[in-house]
């Protein structure tokens, strides 16, 4: 119990930030139309892509002569780095088709 | 003096994203929104890899190993998502995402193994008296939920373009809850383990993740892909939260618990589209269901339809006041969209008023028949949404349905028994005449017949839309 408690007070600001992003999150897609559900999916889906940066912190911290963990790195900056342009790419090709209102 | 300034970026990063969704979620901001959150993610990329340090004020290294993964990943991602179809779309996203969960779970695999190496002495020392309980969560967290999105996500793609066939068993969802007992069992025991056979338990976290992705989403019908991809986009984003606790990044942390909750939001929105709620999407799966109703009504007869003949349907539609046409995932499937409005000027020379009508479902995303009808030029006052498109169709002499089926099912209305009963529909039963274009009568994604075929108003049109279309176009010019 007591471990618990130490752990929420020392890492007070890191949950700080999740309860209230949650409730951003919620407030910031409250009202959107059903038409743009599936680009705001797509543009959603590349904000999370932002795991890359983890990605590259593994990739920089391993040492130069451990393959394996080189490659699990490189593995992880490939496909977040597919994840991040692949995503913003495809939803900007979704939403192109709205521009054209007249 | 460096790190100060990469906290700002993270900064401006995070607040990037929250505006990048706040305007995607208007259709005038939504494309300025996109570019404003890539903005920000460039930014947060570039000064991670050179202002970053670590605890010990060390920079990163392997800058090759690095540029060469972003470059590679890069063209790959353009190309992808330049190349893919239309009615492609939904797949390609959700194979990205089956991407990031992939990238979340190997962060913790790698950091998961940095652990091990450098404790590589201590044998006997039970893992858990080297990582604290908060960190060994986030870690086997991040693990798990990143290889769940990531399978999930596959299979998902692989529903979506007809790779993958709908499958369950008898008591799947009971086998399902043990397999996520074992996950947690096998997190357990792996932070109880002696350092030196770790390897087993870890490895079966991951083994067993692996299979609940895959049997998470099997039994969940194809049509209601876009609502699991929704789910699984919100899992990857708080398993890249968990990166972002491990590393505490607080650029991390942002946005993955933004798209976290925004995720599960626009989840339950969906659902409420189509007004079933997200237990039912994910438990009652659409086959079951289907078979239920059948068994009740299977003695009703169906009674026969009626064909019609190009030249009929062209003379019909030549001569009609208004036609409404409703467009579904038939017209995607045959990529008819221009042959679609062609046949709309054409009948507009005629003096005929033709709309659309848009089921805010049809096709295989929310807003499918928007996106394909404003590829093709399809001028935005045509298009009606599902209300106005209902108040309209007492008016219509003539509704031409193009590849659209479980939209327009009356069953929704009045059969209690339907799996898709209480989703609103398109009411084109009400115009004076349906033309029905299907390529066969084969039920349409739910599985389930539709009376609106058998009507004695409604005629069928059997064939490939855009062929259909084509001979449409040639007919009515003749009249």
């Amino acid at each position: 119990m007591e471990n618990i408690l130490q752990w929420i007070s020392a890492n007070q600001e890191t949950i700080y930030i999740v309860i209230l992003m949650i409730f951003v999150g919620i407030e910031v897609i409250g009202r959107v139309p059903s038409v743009l559900h599936t680009p705001l999916m797509s543009g959603a889906n590349a904000i999370h892509g932002v795991v890359i940066i983890g990605a590259i912190i593994v990739m920089g911290k391993a040492e130069s002569d451990n393959y394996f963990a080189l490659g699990l790195g490189f593995l992880a900056v490939v496909l977040g780095t597919l994840n991040v342009v692949g995503g913003f790419v495809v939803t900007d090709r979704m939403l192109e088709m709205f521009k054209k209102k007249k | 003096m460096e790190l100060h300034i990469l906290t700002l970026c993270y900064i401006i990063a995070s607040v990037t994203f929250i505006i990048g969704l706040k305007m995607l979620s208007s259709p005038a901001t939504a494309r300025r929104g996109n570019l404003v959150a890539a903005a920000g993610m460039t930014i947060a990329i570039f000064a991670t890899i050179f202002l970053f340090r670590e605890d010990d004020g060390k920079k990163l290294h392997n800058y090759v190993w690095i540029f060469a993964g972003l470059i590679i990943g890069t063209i790959a991602g353009t190309l992808a998502a330049k190349k893919v179809k239309m009615t492609a779309m939904p797949e390609m996203v959700s194979l990205f995402n089956g991407m990031g969960g992939a990238c979340a779970a190997l962060i913790s695999a790698a950091e998961f193994y940095h652990t091990y190496k450098i404790n590589q002495g201590a044998v006997d020392t039970p893992f858990s008296s080297l990582v604290g309980v908060g960190q060994y969560i986030t870690i086997a967290a991040g693990a798990i939920i990143g290889t769940i999105s990531y399978t999930g996500s596959i299979i998902a793609w692989g529903k979506l373009n007809g790779r993958i066939k709908d499958f369950s068993f008898k008591g799947q969802h009971i086998v399902n809850m043990i397999i996520l007992v074992l996950v947690i069992g096998a997190a357990v025991w792996a932070y109880q383990s002696a350092m030196g056979n770790i390897y087993l338990p870890f490895i079966l976290i991951g083994f067993f993740a692996f299979i609940y992705g895959i049997l998470f989403v099997m039994p969940i019908g194809g049509a209601d892909m876009p609502v699991v991809i929704s789910l699984l986009n919100s899992f990857t984003g708080v398993a890249a939260a968990c990166g972002g606790f491990l590393y505490n990044n607080k650029a991390m942390l942002t946005g993955g618990i933004l798209v976290g909750a925004a995720g599960t939001l626009l989840t339950i929105l969906m659902c409420k589209a189509m007004n079933r709620s997200l237990t039912n999407v994910l438990i009652g799966s659409f086959g079951g269901g289907a078979t239920a109703a059948k068994g009740e009504g299977g003695t009703k007869t169906q009674g026969a339809y009626k064909e019609i003949s190009l030249a009929d349907a062209a003379m019909v539609m030549g001569y009609a006041n208004k036609v409404m046409i409703v467009p579904g995932y038939g017209l995607a499937v045959a990529q008819a969209q221009h042959t679609c409005h062609e046949l709309e000027k054409i009948l507009g020379e005629k003096g005929v008023e033709v709309k659309y009508a848009i089921h805010p479902v049809a096709g295989r995303m929310p807003g499918h028949m928007n996106v394909l009808l404003a590829e093709a030029d399809v001028s935005y006052d045509k298009l009606l949404e599902m209300e106005y498109a209902n108040d309209e169709f007492a008016t219509t002499d003539v509704v031409l349905v193009l590849g659209a089926n479980d939209v327009v099912n009356p069953a929704a209305k009045n059969d209690p028994a339907s799996p898709i009963y209480g989703m609103p529909i398109l009411e084109v039963e009400q115009a004076k005449t349906v033309i029905v274009n299907k390529r066969s009568m084969k039920p349409g994604y739910a599985g389930i017949e539709n009376d609106l075929f058998f009507q004695p108003k409604t005629s069928m049109l059997f064939g490939d839309a855009k062929k259909v279309l084509q001979e449409l176009c040639a007919e009515v010019k003749n009249i």
